[in-house]
């Protein structure tokens, strides 16, 4: 117990803030957390203003994914944190840490059908990792304290904290607390050496292992180790589409993401595959297919900190339980220890070499000047490695995966999980606030751009020069690619061709637009985005009947791939 | 199969929903609850028996164990378990005789009878969810005017930790 001071609860909660070292916040204001804003006129944090709260939200985790603390974002009660919901709820799917605060009606009001009330603890329990509601000012500290700490520790997820009006007003007597209690929280398992050494067996005695990265390997920073423990071993290394870029895919051990819009290379290599090490990953069917087809004739290695995804989707033959990096160590070491380095080619590392080798040069592309595969393998040229890179959800998302290696480890994030569109955008912008020296780039599709486009106002008042890279169809082209192949080609509510003029869109706000028709004018426009220090917008007109190839169609397995005819 | 969970949560509002909504989300079947507060007024325990193979057992336990709330999770063994359940019948009296058979019956099922009336009586009985089933099979021809019953409340017996 220390630091007792008299304070109201709006102010105690910046101080708790302060505490947890935020500095930045992004927000949009309302009358029930009105005493919350006031505070910012006194206290070193931040506030950056949305222009809409799933976007607040979004920026709080495009920040918390790149800054491994949670981002902060704040609303007010009623439809202020309904709007926030989206943006929670893809922090959740894709164990993003946020705290999300919201105000709330009286509490003398709650229950009442108040104006601007709802219930959004009840709303959002489903999608945090927890919420609160203090009832009494003097419960702000602790809560605050809890709540960045569940947000961060273990599988890190979004933690909701509704603060009543006359809570937010109140005065009390404030103790902020180093030490506290969740006695049912146990976030961390210590390394379990003795499955890593199964582990080691279990590859080192098949005949076609493999390395399946996830998101958790990215989210706890196990480059470093997943690195050492491919090259040891000489594993082929292919990632889910969220573990994009956890190992640097211009490594050549690297194969890229499996899954629906896998690489050819990566699909076909885990389909022979008699042994995965699968790190940090939840097995999503987007990644594996159907499940049962997958865990076929494989043996499975399950390394995750959540205990609860051991068996939930596929069923694991060895669980190594406990954060993805400190278990990787400990078998970094001990294959040290034992001196296990395989230095010669294995006839199942040739076959993976020539089965990319082939895929490389094999795989049709567009013709165009203006294919996907050009324009991004362009602006991986003209990016430093270190860049950020954040995605919108459709075909550019999938070109992405695709077509834009990943050199730098944990540079790439996207919505795997929920899959939003309009989060590229907001998060891109959270990124820079998290990291302002690097160029952050949003790859975006036009449709997912219009979601969430307002928060140029927000790039461009609060400096804030992000690029985002729109490869412009001019119609939702993930959902067109559906129609097309499996619609008959009946083109329902997909056609985006008559505006808005993003070029000008960008202008109005203040922002650099620039149009990109050729591979010339693509260069200078990155390039120039580059240099520039206000948000620029590329705008990319690209043909709207390209598709995503290859596809592995729901419901099916990586082994039955469609292929670019 | 059939699993009996024992659950430790935190004593706090809204968890019961929280509890019940996560088998709705996940996909689990709730087969029966209950709920007290336990001889620490800061926890309260939950039993919660439902179905499911090995697997969704494991798994649900799991998710369970995972919430914030739930301090301890376990999936108990019926053979190692005094597992209880109370129910109340309200059964229908025909004729003379059957008061006294339906007494007899009671009894035989260690049941307690509350309420007798002309043409109808209550039995009140703790047993196992099978014995109370086995109960109820022969006290359908009396005929069962209503019925209510708790969930299943359980605990590990000594030694079988
Ligand atoms: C909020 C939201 N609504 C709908 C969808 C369904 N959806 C998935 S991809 C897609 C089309 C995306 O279009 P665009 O952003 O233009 O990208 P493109 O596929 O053309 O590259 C849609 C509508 C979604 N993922 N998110």
């Amino acid at each position: 117990m220390n630091n007792m001071e008299n304070m109201i609860g709006a102010k105690a909660l910046m101080t708790a803030m302060e505490k947890e070292g935020v500095k930045e916040v992004f927000g949009l204001p309302g009358g029930a957390n009105l005493p919350m804003y006031d505070e910012f006129a006194r206290c070193n944090i931040r506030h950056i203003l949305a222009r809409h709260e799933q976007s607040a939200a979004h920026m709080a985790d495009g920040f918390g994914r790149v800054s491994r603390k949670p981002g902060v974002c704040f609303a007010t009660s009623g439809p202020g944190a309904t709007n926030i919901l989206t943006g929670i709820a893809t922090a959740q799917a894709d164990s993003a840490p946020m705290v999300a605060v919201t105000g709330q009606v009286p509490v003398a009001m709650i229950g009442k059908d108040a104006f601007q009330e709802s219930d959004i603890i009840g709303m959002a329990n489903p999608v945090v990792k927890y919420a609160f509601q203090p009832r009494h000012a003097s419960e702000i500290p602790e809560v605050v304290k809890k709540g960045f700490f569940i947000a961060q520790t273990g599988r890190p997820g979004p933690v909701l904290i509704d603060i009543p009006k006359d809570v937010q007003q109140n005065e009390a007597e404030m103790v902020f607390p180093d030490e506290f209690k969740i006695p049912g929280y146990h976030p961390w398992a210590d390394p379990d050496l003795v499955a890593v050494e199964k582990a080691i067996d279990m590859l080192l005695h098949s005949q076609k292992p493999v390395i399946l990265a996830g998101g958790g390997t990215i989210i706890s920073s196990a480059f470093a180790e997943l690195q050492a423990v491919a090259e040891a071993l000489m594993l082929p290394v292919v990632t889910t589409f969220k573990g994009k870029g956890a190992f640097p895919e211009n490594h050549p051990l690297s194969l890229g993401p499996i899954g629906m819009h896998g690489h050819a290379e990566a699909n076909r290599i885990m389909s022979e595959a008699d042994c995965v090490l699968a790190i940090g990953t939840r097995f999503s069917d987007r990644s594996v297919g159907t499940f049962e087809e997958f865990e076929k004739n494989l043996k499975i290695i399950h390394m995750d900190v959540d205990p609860a995804e051991i068996g939930k989707n596929q069923t694991a033959q060895l669980a190594v339980v406990g954060d993805v990096q400190m278990n990787l160590r400990v078998m970094v070491k001990l294959l040290l220890q034992k001196a296990i380095k395989k230095t010669e080619e294995t006839p199942w590392i040739k076959h993976v070499k020539e089965t990319k080798a082939y895929w490389q040069e094999n795989l049709k592309l567009h013709p165009g000047e203006m294919g996907a595969a050009k324009i991004l393998r362009k602006l991986r040229e003209l990016l430093p490695k270190e860049s950020i890179i954040t995605t919108e959800v459709g075909q550019h998302q999938m070109w992405a995966s695709l077509f834009y290696d990943v050199i730098q480890p944990g540079t790439f994030f996207s919505s795997t999980g929920l899959g939003t569109m309009g989060w590229g955008f907001p998060a891109a912008i959270g990124a820079k606030v998290a990291k302002p020296d690097v160029p952050v780039v949003d790859i975006a599709g036009d449709g997912s751009f219009a979601m969430t486009e307002n928060s140029l106002a927000t790039a461009v008042l609060e400096d804030i020069p992000v690029i985002v890279f729109v490869l412009n169809n001019f119609t939702l082209g993930m959902v067109a690619q559906w129609q097309r192949t499996f619609y008959d080609r009946r083109m329902i509510g997909v056609d985006q061709g008559k505006c808005p003029d993003y070029v000008k869109l960008a202008q109005s706000y203040g922002a650099q637009g620039i149009r990109a028709q050729s591979m010339d004018e693509l260069d200078k426009a990155i390039k120039d985005a580059l240099s520039s220090d206000v948000a620029t917008v590329i705008d990319i007109p690209i043909d709207p009947e390209e598709d995503v190839l290859p596809f592995v169609a729901p419901g099916t397995s990586l082994k039955d791939m469609i292929l670019p005819s | 199969m059939w699993a009996i969970l024992s659950i430790l949560v935190e004593n706090k509002p809204g968890i019961l929903f929280k509890v019940t909504h996560l088998f709705r989300a996940r996909n689990f079947n709730i087969d029966s609850i209950s709920v007290g507060v336990t001889e620490n007024p800061d926890y309260s325990k939950m039993t919660i028996t439902t179905y499911g193979d090995e697997k969704q057992v494991d798994q649900i336990v799991k998710q369970l164990d995972k919430m914030i709330d739930t301090v301890k999770v376990e999936h108990l063994d019926e053979h190692k378990t005094v597992f209880r359940e109370l129910s109340i019948f309200k059964i229908k009296l025909s004729n003379a005789n059957d008061s006294m058979e339906v007494n007899k019956l009671a009894n035989a099922y260690g049941g307690k009878v509350h309420d007798v009336k002309k043409d109808s009586l209550m039995v009140e009985l703790t047993a196992t969810p099978d014995q109370i089933k086995a109960f109820e099979e022969l006290a359908k021809p009396f005929g069962i005017i209503d019925v209510a019953r708790t969930g299943v409340a359980a605990l590990q017996r000594s030694g079988a930790e």
